[in-house]
């Protein structure tokens, strides 16, 4: 127990006398919770649009100032050509060219119909889906206006109409940046858990001051035990900050209870140095650990959920999730933050969690060995 | 000549020596392109809704089941009360709700109005926005093919064309942006650890010491990595086209002449970041926090630029993989030729002098 | 086994797939003795001295360490041995004091004892203005030696000294083998292994390992004659010269 104390002091102390580990801990939530965040907008908005309009009648015009007037496009230019408009989207100057066929007014009143043309870029297939979807939903109430000049229809509409109300729960603002914070807030903990840690004892295996510990009577346990609870504490802290700097820049503060985060991070955590603990049993060099623990990382990250939904990947994806560590903190992370869930509604990931913590653990404690 | 290439000769060594170094390097670009040609996508599907329906008519079963058909939508089934749809929601089980109040079918045939619910978990709101977009479509949908249907004067339809990417198949996003990833992280981070990793162990300045040309060591160094690279992109590129079915629309030739200068662009880079520390794991890190995020945050791959405050949009325009993502991007997807790029592809030779010259200028001064 | 044997080896093999590193070796060393382990690069001292530390596992054969058997009880030898290695052996990144802590407190050192141990360290050494600087800023010689005496700070019964003296001038060299002796007087036995063939002289026996076996086992003296060599360098050119393996 004291072997142990006393391996834990030199830890800490060799830990906070490294200059860049000290930077990397304050820099890396600063950076990546301010720079990612703002950039991390995947609202689809400020869509590029150009207009040709073959008609140039007041009906157009109307049409046209009613686009123009959201928020949600952008003219970029109103031509003749439909050539010329394309060169915007091949330039990538525009994202969404409209175009209005010549003698649209009298179209739509002699023959009752009328047909525009929307051509997107569709290389980003959210955009254009979004962005498509929000045009006709403009046009159509344009139509149904129109409709109503036109008409004077009786205010008893004889066609049986559904009215579709909207609710958003948990994020009503629909911020992104409420979206992508907790999932930040996750890859930092992460990459302190895998990677400092498995870097920190690759490093004492390069320079060969593992041998040196290997000589004394310090039991297995007792060294693994020293390599994790620093940096068990560090990704605590890290945590911390990282909630702070969200509360502080974000004024996103949790539904739920920082209980519950904290206590599913301190069982993440495990798992996730379990982690670092394994690679770093498999590596002998620096670079190495950290081209392993990155590559394991990336994948666990990408396929987490952070960026894209779960639910649209192949089923062999989604399995691939129920293994990956991160899947679980960063569903939990939203859930907590965004919708409240409480220990209880946890309690599946947490205990899944503890497994993954048991097991990575031993299996780095029965690789590592005293004797070659 | 012959001294450089012994250098070249040694410097492979150190590379192919290092097999567990070697697997990551080539399986890193093949295993991303997969996750991302397979598993990643924005397009939603398969979502988990529930739906409420406290009416139980035939107008209700029908869009019931008009729901459940969708490849959108997968509706779980056991949610039977309003108190159930919270806890649904917290637990992760739905995304989207839909609840039909009493008498739906009654009040559409007798008021001709009828109300639906829904109710969306925006945590990612542009998923929630889409769910809700199409569960509208399919109830609309439903409206106006009911019986008794007039056809209405005075209609606008719209019909729409996706260029580019008529599937809106998320890979073809997704493939420039890896391939700017792999090369940034396989050139200038291993080529700037590579030549740190000789100052740590004082090898360096052995070298120095010889009669060989201190930039040719340098330029050795980059050599392995170079080839490495060109590896990596014939790689990318031949399952872009023949696994994710993403084709090469433009100049094979000029892509992949765009390709190998962006990876000098890089190379420099990570001759830079090694000019400026002796420590490998100052250069790991400058690399993963200088170069690689900012790489995946700002060159517009993940996160589109037109959406970022403009600070950051300016900032951007210093990340070379934002110039090589948009050349990529226009030749191999959008199939145009090098008259729509020339201007990118002036910056990155730009760059790249930039880089190669002031690492240079930074070496010649340590050694005097 | 004897009391007063402090290392005893029986046909103590290491093999790597199908190269012998060391091959059979039967050697005793006796209690309070200053044991010269010699070799040319490549012969096998380092693999041997690991396998005696435990700090890699034999192929096969016998060997006693401190009165434990090496297979059987290899990790409460470690209490009673001390280790200094020729790559390191201090935290260059703790200062001395820290590193005097540590290593004590591993050991089993009360605070007290490692408190009064710490104070006579720095003494004899006169490295009292040092003792609160980071290890990293000593000159060499002087981190042999606190490394030598860090490795003896819990009185093990045998401490095996890896080329000690490697890359150090010849006054610190004489002053780090007056601490040896120092040593060996107190009934600690020494196990060491160096390229200096001066230092060869100043042990009690010495061996000579080449090609993973021991091809001479004695006192300098009777080498010297059986050899008909004026100097332990003569011995073991006569010797090495015959290996196969090496530089």
């Amino acid at each position: 127990m004291r072997a142990l104390r006393i391996l834990l002091e030199k830890e800490f102390r060799q830990i906070f006398r490294d200059p860049s580990i000290l930077r990397l801990i304050f820099m890396m939530p600063i950076v990546q919770l301010i720079v990612m965040p703002l950039a991390a907008d995947y609202e689809v908005k400020n869509v590029r649009l150009c207009i040709v309009d073959f008609d140039r009648s007041s009906y157009s015009q109307r049409l046209i100032n009613k686009i123009t007037a959201t928020d949600y496009f952008q003219l970029v230019d109103y031509t003749d050509s439909y050539e010329k408009a394309l060169v915007y989207v091949e330039d990538d100057k525009a994202d969404l060219v409209l175009q209005i066929p010549s003698s649209f007014e009298k179209q739509v009143i002699k023959e009752d119909k009328s047909t525009l043309f929307m051509s997107l870029n569709a290389i980003n297939g959210v955009k254009a889906n979004l962005g498509g979807a929000y045009l006709r939903s403009i046009i159509a109430d344009f139509n149904r206006e129109a409709r109503l000049d036109w008409l004077q229809l009786p205010r008893f509409s004889p066609q049986p109409t559904i009215k579709i109300s909207s609710i958003n729960w948990f994020n009503p603002t629909m911020n992104y940046q409420v979206f992508m914070v907790p999932g930040i807030l996750v890859i930092l903990v992460t990459m302190v858990g895998a990677f400092l840690a498995a870097l920190n004892i690759v490093k004492e295996k390069e320079v060969g001051t593992i041998e040196q510990i290997n000589v004394t009577p310090i039991k297995k346990y007792q060294f693994i035990l020293g390599k994790l609870i620093p940096f068990w504490v560090l990704g605590l802290m890290i945590l911390t900050i990282g909630l702070i700097i969200s509360r502080v820049i974000y004024g996103i503060t949790p539904v739920g209870s920082l209980l519950t985060i904290y206590v599913f991070a301190a069982v993440y955590l495990l798992a996730v140095l379990g982690m670092g603990l394994l690679v770093s049993t498999f590596a002998n060099t620096q670079q190495q650990a950290m081209l392993l623990s990155f590559f394991f990382m990336m994948i666990f990250i990408l396929l987490g959920g952070l960026y894209t939904s779960i639910d649209s990947m192949p089923p062999w994806a989604q399995i691939s999730t129920k293994f990956n560590p991160v899947a679980y903190f960063i569903e939990v992370m939203r859930m907590v933050v965004l919708k409240g869930s409480t220990l209880i509604d946890i309690k599946m990931h947490l205990s899944i969690m503890f497994i993954f913590a048991i097991v990575l653990n031993s299996f780095a404690v029965w690789n590592y060995r005293k004797r070659s | 000549m012959k001294q450089f290439l012994f250098f070249v000769q040694k410097e492979f060594y150190h590379l192919l020596r290092d097999p567990r170094t070697m697997i990551i390097l080539f399986g890193m670009p093949l295993t991303q392109i997969l996750i991302f040609g397979f598993a990643l996508t924005n397009e939603v599907k398969n979502t988990r809704i529930a739906i409420l329906d406290n009416s139980k008519d035939p107008v209700t079963a029908e869009i019931i089941q008009q729901l459940e058909a969708s490849r959108y939508f997968d509706v779980v089934k056991n949610i039977k009360s309003n108190n159930e749809l919270e806890p649904a929601f917290q637990q992760g089980i739905i995304k989207l709700a839909i609840v039909f109040p009493q008498r739906f079918q009654y009040s559409l045939l007798h008021e001709n109005e009828a109300s639906v619910q829904m109710i969306a978990d925006a945590t990612d709101p542009n998923v929630a926005n889409t769910l809700s977009n199409y569960a509208t479509a399919i109830i609309l949908d439903y409206q106006n093919n009911m019986k008794g249907q007039v056809e209405f004067p005075y209609t606008i339809n719209t019909e729409v064309r996706m260029l580019y990417n008529p599937q809106l198949k998320g890979s073809y996003n997704f493939v420039p942006g890896v391939m700017a990833m792999v090369l940034m992280l396989v050139c200038a981070m291993m080529t700037s650890i590579s030549i740190v990793r000789e100052k740590e162990m004082g090898t360096m300045e052995i070298i120095l010491v010889s009669p060989i040309v201190p930039i040719h060591v340098i330029i050795a160094k980059m050599v392995p990595y170079f080839l490495l690279s060109s590896v990596n992109i014939g790689s990318i590129l031949l399952l872009s086209v023949f696994v994710l079915d993403v084709p090469i629309q433009g100049n094979l030739v000029l892509l992949v002449s765009e390709c190998l200068l962006f990876t000098v662009t890089v190379l420099g880079l990570g001759l830079l970041i090694s000019s400026v520390t002796d420590s490998q794991q100052i250069a790991m890190l400058i690399s993963l926090m200088g170069l690689f995020l900012p790489t995946i945050m700002l060159s517009g791959f993940m996160f589109p630029i037109e959406n970022m405050p403009v600070p950051l949009q300016i900032v951007s325009n210093i990340v070379p993989a934002k110039w090589f993502y948009f050349i990529v991007k226009t030749v191999m997807i959008k199939g145009l030729g090098f008259k729509y790029v020339w201007k990118e592809t002036l910056i990155l030779i730009g760059m790249t002098i930039f880089f190669l010259v002031v690492s240079i200028k930074k070496f010649k001064i340590r050694l005097e | 086994m004897m009391a007063d044997t402090a290392i005893s080896v029986k046909q103590l093999t290491k093999r790597f797939g199908a190269f012998t590193a060391v091959n059979e070796i039967t050697f005793d060393v006796k209690r309070g003795e200053i044991f010269g382990f010699l070799g040319a690069n490549g012969a096998g001292k380092t693999t041997a001295i690991r396998m005696l530390c435990g700090l890699s596992f034999p192929t096969s054969g016998e060997a006693t360490v401190a009165g434990y058997d090496l297979f059987r009880d290899a990790e409460k030898i470690k209490k009673s041995i001390g280790y200094m290695s020729q790559k390191f052996s201090l935290y260059e990144d703790l200062t001395i004091r820290e590193n005097i802590r540590f290593y004590g407190g591993i050991y089993g050192l009360s605070d007290k004892e490692i408190k009064s141990k710490t104070d006579s360290m720095v003494q004899q050494l006169h490295l009292q203005e040092q003792v609160d600087k980071l290890v990293k800023s000593l000159p060499l010689g002087w981190k042999q030696k606190l490394s030598f005496s860090v490795a003896m700070l819990h009185q093990p019964k045998i401490v095996f000294l890896d080329e000690p003296t490697g890359g150090v001038d010849p006054i610190t060299r004489r002053e780090f083998w007056t601490m040896i002796y120092e040593a060996a007087g107190t009934g600690t036995t020494v196990f060491v292994t160096t390229h200096y063939m001066d230092e060869a002289e100043y042990c009690d026996r010495v061996s000579i390992m080449v090609d993973g076996k021991i091809d001479a086992l004695d006192t300098p003296m009777e080498l010297k004659r059986k050899f008909n060599a004026p100097s332990m360098e003569e011995v073991f050119v006569q010797l090495a010269r015959k290996a196969k393996r090496g530089e």
